[in-house]
């Protein structure tokens, strides 16, 4: 019998990679458009751990995002 | 081409439309759970994507119709039986709410119809194991590992930030990451139907041993599972979305990421990967992943039960159906009779208790409250 474990290795940290990078970035990119919490209770009030709104930096997330969806994309459409 | 290859084709398609149907819950019982997409926008945007994805790729389809079973000694018959075998459990399953496996319906079905018809030795039982079952059954795992992590990271990352922002943000997320697995369960799904129609038309003699899919393959075996996915499998999707674990836009989010980055890395490696299990899976990691959410695991055991079950049960039904329609056309007419006899029998019993988009969101609990309450 042929077990094919490599691929299944590849499917594993091939998939892990792509979907972790994709979540991490997209949850930057959310931090970075929300802004601090409105509940100054649930936010601790010291310096760096405050959340201002960065537009540029969630853009530049989000464009990430689309750049690793959209190299998912090519790989289907040009195998 | 001959009757029998013509009802077999159609068979296949009729199959294609239950996995259709079967699987919408796939990409979207998160998106309607959270509320991201309306529940007609979202099965509308799940069957075009489905369309599109099965132009895609083919080497899916390609799996199927060369490698688990010795197409020189099946005939148009033996699919036929194996496709009635695998559709009966599709609506069998839908009918209780199952999120089952497609794929191990149709695996088990032309298994347990070759075995009847042309004896063991026509299975290919170490391509089975190798190329099915075992990716079957890590899809589930790999799924759920990534969807924990990357929920924990999500509500981690965005722990400070505006609730009511963030919850917006993953919702829009949530629509193109829906639309994602949607897309990715096209290029999987609907290759496998168009991997049978090309074993049929291999062994009916149309095409040489080895061909992929011609583009009429292609073009139709997209066209049902479409269909299939617009009409909905509403009881599905309320398993997934609503019975699993209460889901909040960043989990929904987290487990279509996950879902989308196994179903097409795999499908890029030609292995017919349950979305089913990758799906389900990712949904009990992402349950895991948040701190306080309660997953209901004992559901997890019934999943499993019935997925344990899917392979045997299709087999059974596929070889019985083997057995019969073997004999002769009147055996063919008798099997394909008593499959629409009982299909239909299966659907008379869903409308005593109708799922639809009006009351997909209420959880059984809840059922009391007039229908069309809560949409």
């Amino acid at each position: 019998m042929n077990i094919d474990w490599g691929a299944l290795g590849e499917v594993f940290v091939v998939s892990f990679g792509a979907a972790i990078t994709v979540i991490v970035l997209f949850s930057f990119g959310i931090r970075a458009l929300a802004g601090p919490a409105a509940d100054p209770t649930s936010a601790p009030r010291q310096t760096g751990a405050e959340v201002p709104p960065r537009p540029a930096l969630a853009v530049l997330c989000l464009l990430g995002c689309a750049l690793v969806v959209g190299y998912g994309l090519y790989l289907i459409i040009a195998k | 081409m001959d009757v029998l290859v013509l009802v077999v084709i159609i068979t296949a398609l009729v199959f294609d439309f239950t996995n259709g149907f079967h699987d919408t819950a796939n990409a979207m019982a998160t998106s309607i759970a959270t509320g991201a997409l309306k529940p007609r926008v979202a099965v509308a945007i799940s069957g075009v994507l489905n369309l599109v994805g099965a132009f895609l790729s083919v080497a899916v389809a390609k799996t199927i119709s060369s490698g688990l079973v010795d197409d020189t000694k099946i005939s148009p018959v033996v699919i036929f039986a194996g496709l009635i075998g695998a559709i009966l459990w599709n609506l069998l399953t839908w009918l209780v709410g199952l999120p089952s496996s497609s794929s191990y319906a149709l695996v088990g079905g032309l298994i347990g119809a070759t075995w009847v018809a042309a004896g063991g030795d026509a299975v290919h039982f170490a391509s089975v194991v190798s190329k099915v079952l075992i990716p079957m059954v890590l899809a589930p795992v790999v799924a759920g590992v990534v969807a924990l992590v990357g929920t924990y990271l999500a509500y981690r990352i965005t722990a400070r930030a505006d609730r009511d922002a963030v919850g917006r943000g993953f919702k829009a997320g949530q629509v193109i990451s829906a639309s994602m697995v949607s897309l990715a369960h096209g290029t999987n799904d609907a290759q496998k139907t168009m991997g049978v129609i090309t074993l049929t038309l291999i062994t009916a003699g149309s095409l040489p041993s080895g061909s992929g899919p011609p583009f009429w393959v292609i073009l139709t075996a997209g066209l049902a599972i479409a269909l299939g996915t617009y009409l909905g499998g509403w009881r599905i999707i309320r398993t997934l979305g609503k019975r699993v674990t209460e889901i909040e836009t960043p989990q929904g989010f987290a487990a279509e990421t996950a879902s989308t980055g196994v179903i097409l890395v795999s499908a890029q490696l030609g292995f017919p990967l349950s979305t089913t299990m990758v799906v389900s899976g990712a949904i009990f990691g992402v349950g895991t992943g948040r701190r306080l959410a309660s997953v209901r695991w004992g559901l997890a055991g019934q999943m499993l039960l019935g997925w344990l079950l899917t392979l045997p049960s299709a087999g059974i039904v596929g070889a019985l159906a083997a057995q019969v329609a073997q004999t002769g056309t009147t055996g063919t007419v008798v099997v394909g009779v008593v499959g629409a006899a009982i299909a239909g029998g299966i659907y008379a019993l869903s409308r005593r208790d109708p799922v639809g988009p009006n009351n997909v969101n209420d959880v059984p609990a809840r059922r009391l409250q007039p229908a069309g309450a809560e949409v």
